[in-house]
């Protein structure tokens, strides 16, 4: 078991012929992940890493039954590939691209609320369901087949994250990495409730960052629905006020969004929260033994 | 990216938002001319810097003459300002817009902000125009209306209504003047992409017309790309000239005020490593991303950045390779120390993609000062310690 995706997933690309697209679909293909085929408006027809390109994600999930999109499409243009991908029917794009307007994203958010497609991203690393289908830009190797779920904001947090969690004898199901943006597709509740109802998964692992409150509803939505074991690390503790860093949501406004508040909300809800992302596999130790 | 108060003006006037008239001046000569064209006999002197509190710091000051006008303008330009904003070190004033006095009979607050959780604008009112939002919200939340508008159906009746009720205005020519200055106002964000607007205070005068006193505007940087006009009001001498250059170079650099410079890739490993150095009791002295394309000459420039501090007493390298190789940091710690004078300890953690030919290069390169660490406690940990032997 798992959550989301696993070997049977058929996915296609958007933006499946340029350099990104390309190098990151052919990781994936090694991995395992069923790659069907791509979009890249204008080379319809051509055969791009031994699948076929389209020109319309339409055209592309009426030949191929795909029901997953990875977008790689430069940022200008993400919210058009994910409205486009909802409107094909979709059912979950993985939106790695970074920079992509905020304003844009509230549209193609509303647009995929509408047509039940979910997303996650984008600025993220995307998904990987271990030993079964990877759909991103994570190195594969580090995810072990095990029983802990994470969902993280940060690329290489997650890579840290799991790494520690496979290094304690420990592995992951499914890890989301769902994208340090100010507006993103899939948030902690959705997923940690998912995780709730994977059999193989016996505790979460969260990290979140500085900026907006969804780790504060995390907090909430954990105290009333969550029974396994959450681990959390919130980064950004010693970030000066005001100060974007790094992702675009990473950012502390006056007093709201600081690292301690979450920190606080997750600990009165009963989450082991650790200081440093460097104590999150001791932490899954304790609370799986 | 932010602009300053008179380039939101110029931007407001474009969309019909009334505010009060003003020229930009560089030199009390210029300030004392612009007084003459604006007329009347009564003008504001504002110092022009990109942090709110400049008139509890001194920068914004009445002047009832030209002669004053100069004097004022001569004391503020040059100045440095201090803010609850700026931090302690201040800011250097090289602008003071001149502007006609306003009849004031009554303070209001107005922006328009991105409500994350509702993933929409939002109009924020308050009649507790002129004081610190961020105080209002705390002592008296009841104080500030908030107003979710959804682009997907934009500014409707019912908002406006929701606003100056809210508010308190009965005037029907009142609500009507407030109502439209809100939706133009709303109208501008939408249009500029922008991330916030603040106007505090927004103003009623004697007459019973509304003004925009003040206006604070910033931008999402990821769509500046489309907006080439709002790029141009780009203000290079208000950021720091380290993190510009970094940027120049695909590095995401903040200056702190620590000891322990920090080399990481990825902005929430960057965070992480922060947090984790303070953990053990060390402080950092930056926030580094070296970001997903990072090479040696990267690398190298990084090294040259942070060595550019004087705190900086010990480097620590957290680099977990995803798309970011291994190999390639290596070459680039080598390459750095060849260009740069890399005085200090530089602690290594490499791990992730290519970790293992990583570790053969720096071993067979042989740099003095370089320490080599298992995972990121130990990283941070024998950071901490060079740092305090240093």
């Amino acid at each position: 078991m798992s959550i989301l995706v696993n070997k049977d997933t058929k996915v296609i690309v958007q933006g499946f012929t340029g350099g990104e697209g390309t190098f990151h679909a052919e990781q994936c293909m090694a991995y395992g992940t069923q790659i069907v085929g791509g979009v890249t408006p204008g080379k319809g027809g051509q055969i791009h890493l031994g699948q076929p390109v389209f020109n319309t994600v339409k055209e592309a999930v009426a030949a191929t039954g795909a029901t997953v999109s990875m977008v790689f499409v430069p940022p200008a243009f993400v919210a058009d590939a994910v409205m486009e991908a909802a409107q094909a029917g979709i059912e979950l794009a993985v939106v790695i691209t970074e920079g992509a307007p905020v304003r844009d994203m509230q549209a193609a958010k509303a647009c995929a609320v509408k047509n039940g497609m979910m997303t996650i991203g984008p600025n993220c690393p995307g998904i990987i369901t271990a030993d079964e289908c990877k759909i991103g830009i994570m190195p594969g190797s580090i995810f072990k087949k095990g029983n802990v779920g994470l969902i993280s904001k940060s690329g290489t947090l997650t890579y840290e994250g799991a790494n520690q969690v496979c290094n304690e004898g420990y592995g992951i199901t499914t890890a989301v990495g769902i994208g340090g943006d100010p507006i993103i597709g899939l948030s902690y509740k959705q997923l940690l409730q998912m995780f709730q109802d994977d059999a193989e998964t016996e505790a979460i692992v969260m990290i979140g960052e500085i900026g907006g409150d969804l780790e504060i509803q995390a907090a909430a939505y954990i105290k009333e629905n969550i029974t396994k074991p959450v681990v959390a690390f919130i980064a950004g503790q010693s970030a000066p006020a005001g100060k974007r860093m790094g992702h675009a949501g990473a950012i502390i406004s006056g007093s709201a969004g600081t690292a301690k508040e979450k920190m606080d909300a997750l600990s009165a809800a009963g989450v082991k929260v650790v200081v440093s992302p460097a104590e999150i596999g001791k932490a899954v130790k304790e609370v799986l033994s | 990216m932010n602009i300053h108060e008179y380039q939101a003006k110029q931007i407001f006037a474009k969309y019909g938002v009334p505010t009060p008239r003003g020229i930009i001046a560089n030199t009390p000569d210029q300030a004392v001319a612009n007084a003459g064209e604006l007329g009347g006999n009564i003008w504001v002197v504002k110092a022009q810097i990109h942090a709110g509190g400049r008139g509890l710091g001194g920068g914004v000051k009445l002047a009832k003459s030209k002669e004053e006008v100069r004097e004022l303008a001569t004391e503020i330009l040059g100045m440095t300002l201090v803010t609850h904003q700026t931090g302690p070190e201040g800011k250097l004033v090289q602008k003071v817009y001149i502007e006609e006095g306003a009849d004031i009979k009554d303070e209001l607050y107005l922006s328009v902000v991105l409500d994350r959780a509702a993933e929409m604008p939002i109009i924020m009112a308050s009649t507790e125009g002129g004081m610190d939002i961020e105080t209002v919200a705390h002592d008296t939340p009841e104080k500030i209306i908030k107003i979710a508008v959804d682009p997907a159906f934009g500014f409707q009746g019912f908002h406006g209504r929701e606003l100056v009720f809210g508010l308190g205005i009965t005037d029907k020519a009142e609500q009507k003047k407030m109502i439209d200055f809100a939706k133009k106002l709303y109208t501008l964000y939408m249009e500029n992409d922008a991330e916030m607007i603040e106007i505090n205070p927004l103003i009623k005068t004697a007459s019973g017309d509304f003004l925009a006193l003040d206006g604070k505007m910033g931008f999402d940087d990821s769509a500046l790309g489309r907006h080439p006009d709002i790029e141009d009001m780009r203000d290079i001498s208000e950021e720091d000239p380290d993190e510009r250059e970094a940027s120049q170079y695909g590095l995401s650099y903040i200056a702190l005020d620590g000891e322990i410079g920090c080399m990481v890739n990825g902005a929430g490993l960057a965070m992480g490593t922060m947090d984790t150095i303070n953990y053990m009791g060390g402080t950092p002295a930056n926030f580094l991303d070296v970001g997903g394309s990072a090479n040696a000459e990267t690398v190298a420039k990084g090294f040259e950045i942070i060595l550019k501090n004087p705190n900086v007493k010990a480097i620590f390298v957290n680099i977990f390779g995803g798309i970011v190789r291994c190999d390639r940091i290596a070459n680039g710690i080598i390459e750095a120390t060849k260009i740069t004078d890399v005085h200090v300890p530089v602690i290594v953690r490499l791990d992730g993609t290519n970790a293992p030919e990583a570790a053969e290069i720096l071993s067979n390169a042989n740099i003095a000062n370089l320490i080599v660490a298992t995972d990121l406690g130990d990283g941070a940990a024998k950071a901490v310690a060079a740092a305090k032997q240093a």
